[in-house]
């Protein structure tokens, strides 16, 4: 079995129904309850293509890129890479699974360790991973990284807190490629960065995809980001995809309600871009007492008696899945 | 009298402090060092411990007599200061004979070594037993925690006396005693400094890695965990020197004739109205050392801790 491999006509990647549920303690004499963060999401992302996840917070987004690092163990359902399931991994496979998946991390100061140079830093995952180099390759290897995300080489013996926000996302996106990955899953790369900042990172994310043939599962919030970078969208509401298509096809016509209500609540300077729906109200509910039906209902304008009753799934409507039962009628 | 305030040196000086904040900032330890220089108590401490040290280790070529030579002919002799002094011991002599100068001299050596062995075997193993308890969690850490609980909730001095009387009296005895005795403090801080960085994206991100088990725990996590563990380090060999002492005098820690200040206190016992300076020097020389250590201590907590800097 190998991760390495690429097929023809078997996708890069694939969720395939994925399952997150943690138990909660909620204290002594109560009975523990689920939380249902990941309540069955699929997708396939096709090498060198951007997936953008979105939506509000507690509605998964993040439980779903700590399920395709591997850093929790999926509840159920399966991932595939390169069409083979990733299940209990032994060492070896670990490690080429490593060297397919990595990550990128929303808050710049906390993902470096404090107390290590950016040279420590960037070399750890080749000298875990790629034994067969020795020191000086290594160095070499780090170098290059470096330079390939725009950090000068006399960085390589400072300390993280000697950086700008901007600088310190540069490392960590220097992490996670040193490996040469197939897919880096992002979780919210740019969202603790200065707007001019941003856009600097964006644009070395979407040059290094092409250098590198990189793909990327993106979660954000910030629509205007994922407009600039994605290639599909997928829209998540309480663990469940609510909406999935081409991104330029759902920001042009939004067919979900809460994909138009997401849409909506974005701020917009020209007027005809304004999305003509209601901007959400209310809380996103509880995800250990989820709504019964189509878990939107509750917030949803165009909510009847059978939406209450019936959990819509993704079906093709318009060259995308949407789970919505009256899409007929909305749209 | 025009010429001090020519225009030309205003915007040079400007210049010179816009230079000064350009600068790189400083290294922790260089940032470190100069907040505990700021603190005046912390910085008398590490000068007084610097003395101390000094001593103890050249206590041999120092110290004008042998600690446990007997000089038939001087018992009980006053400080030079007083009436009725031998000019030969300027402190004054033991009720038999010994030159207490000497003795507090060498008293040092035991003393520092007893605080530096004592946090040393505790602040190892407490740091092992807590990020294990802090990084694994479960049942090992409802096991390591509630063993710590269980010590602390013992006075320390009953209970390190109660381990001396297992072991039998003595000073590595003693010493292992106040180590264990010492140990929760170790543990509860490690593990809760390893809980709070375990939190942290960098340790997942060196999971994404591939980062061990061993290597998170020892070369990613604590490293961030050493600074709170350094200042109870510091007020550790304060509190070790105290407890030393507590069991010597009890007869239960260093035997006599070693010059162990607490021995000697408890050796001087029947003559606190007689001769007050076999007692007080010893008890004046814990005070000292104690307060040297908890001062530097102090210092280096607020040098160490972000929240106290301005």
């Amino acid at each position: 079995m190998s991760f390495l491999d690429t097929k023809p006509g078997v996708p890069l990647l694939e969720s395939d129904d994925l399952v997150r549920h943690y138990d909660v303690n909620r204290g002594l004499g109560k009975p523990s309850a689920t939380v249902k963060a990941l309540d069955g999401v699929s997708f396939t992302l096709e090498a060198q293509k951007t997936l953008a996840v979105v939506g509000e917070s507690g509605c998964g987004k993040s439980t779903l890129g700590r399920q395709l690092t591997l850093i929790e163990k999926p509840s159920a359902g399966q991932l595939k890479i390169n069409g083979e399931a990733v299940g209990d991994l032994s060492d070896k496979d670990a490690k080429m699974f490593r060297r397919t998946v990595q990550m990128i991390f929303q808050n710049p100061y906390g993902s470096l360790n404090p107390r290590k140079k950016v040279g420590q830093i960037l070399g750890e995952p080749v000298l875990l991973n790629m034994d067969h180099l020795g020191r000086k390759e290594r160095e070499e290897r780090v170098r290059d990284t470096m330079a390939k995300v725009g950090l000068r080489p006399e960085f390589y013996g400072r300390y993280p807190h000697m950086f700008s926000g901007g600088q310190r996302q540069r490392i960590s996106i220097a992490r996670a490629l040193i490996l040469e990955p197939k897919v880096i899953v992002a979780d919210e790369p740019v969202s603790a960065l200065d707007v001019s900042v941003q856009a600097q990172v964006l644009n070395l994310m979407m040059d290094l995809q092409e250098e590198m043939n990189v793909a990327y599962v993106f979660i954000s919030h910030d629509l205007s980001v994922v407009r600039h970078i994605a290639d599909d969208v997928m829209v998540m509401y309480l663990g469940r995809v609510a909406e999935k298509g081409p991104t330029e096809e759902i920001f042009a016509k939004p067919l979900h309600p809460y994909t138009r209500a997401l849409l909506a609540s974005a701020p917009k300077i020209d007027p005809a871009q304004r999305v003509k729906a209601e901007p959400l109200t209310g809380e996103l509910p509880s995800p250990i007492n989820p709504p019964s039906g189509c878990a939107f209902h509750k917030r949803c304008p165009f909510a009847n008696e059978h939406c209450a009753q019936v959990r819509p799934e993704l079906r093709m409507f318009e060259g995308r899945e949407v789970a919505c039962h009256r899409v007929e009628e909305i749209a | 009298m025009t010429s001090q305030n020519t225009p030309s040196t205003a915007p040079q000086n400007a210049v010179d402090d816009a230079m000064d904040t350009v600068g790189k900032p400083p290294s922790p330890f260089i940032e470190t060092w100069n907040y505990f220089r700021k603190n005046r108590g912390a910085y008398v401490g590490l000068i007084v411990i610097a003395i101390i040290l000094f001593v103890a280790a050249f206590a041999t070529f120092i110290a004008p007599y042998d600690p446990i030579l007997q000089d038939r002919t001087a018992f009980l002799k006053p400080p030079i200061w007083m009436e009725g002094a031998d000019p030969r011991y300027i402190l004054g002599t033991d009720a038999v004979g010994r030159d207490i100068l000497s003795r507090l001299i060498h008293g040092a050596q035991l003393s520092v070594s007893i605080g530096v062995f004592v946090v040393i075997i505790s602040m190892v193993t407490g740091i092992i037993l807590g990020i294990t308890a802090g990084y694994f969690r479960g049942w090992i850490e409802v096991g390591i925690m509630r063993l710590m609980d269980t010590m602390l909730a013992l006075p320390s001095l009953i209970m390190a006396m109660a381990i001396v009387a297992i072991l039998g009296p003595g000073l590595e005895n003693a010493m292992l005693a106040i180590a264990i005795v010492q140990l929760p403090h170790y543990v509860r801080l490690s593990r809760a400094s390893v809980v709070t960085e375990l939190n942290k994206e960098y340790v997942i991100a060196s999971q994404i890695a591939g980062a061990g088990h061993m290597r998170q725990m020892f070369i990613n996590i604590l490293p961030n965990c050493m600074a709170p563990l350094i200042v109870q380090g510091t007020l550790g060999i304060s509190s070790a020197i105290l407890d030393a002492a507590a069991l010597g005098f009890l007869g239960l820690g260093a035997q006599p004739p070693l010059p162990e200040w607490g021995t000697m206190l408890a050796e001087a016992r029947e003559f606190v109205g007689s001769a007050w300076w076999v007692i007080t020097f010893p008890g004046l020389c814990i005070l000292v050392t104690v307060l040297a250590f908890n001062l530097m201590g102090d210092g280096l907590r607020d040098a160490l801790d972000p929240k106290m800097k301005r």
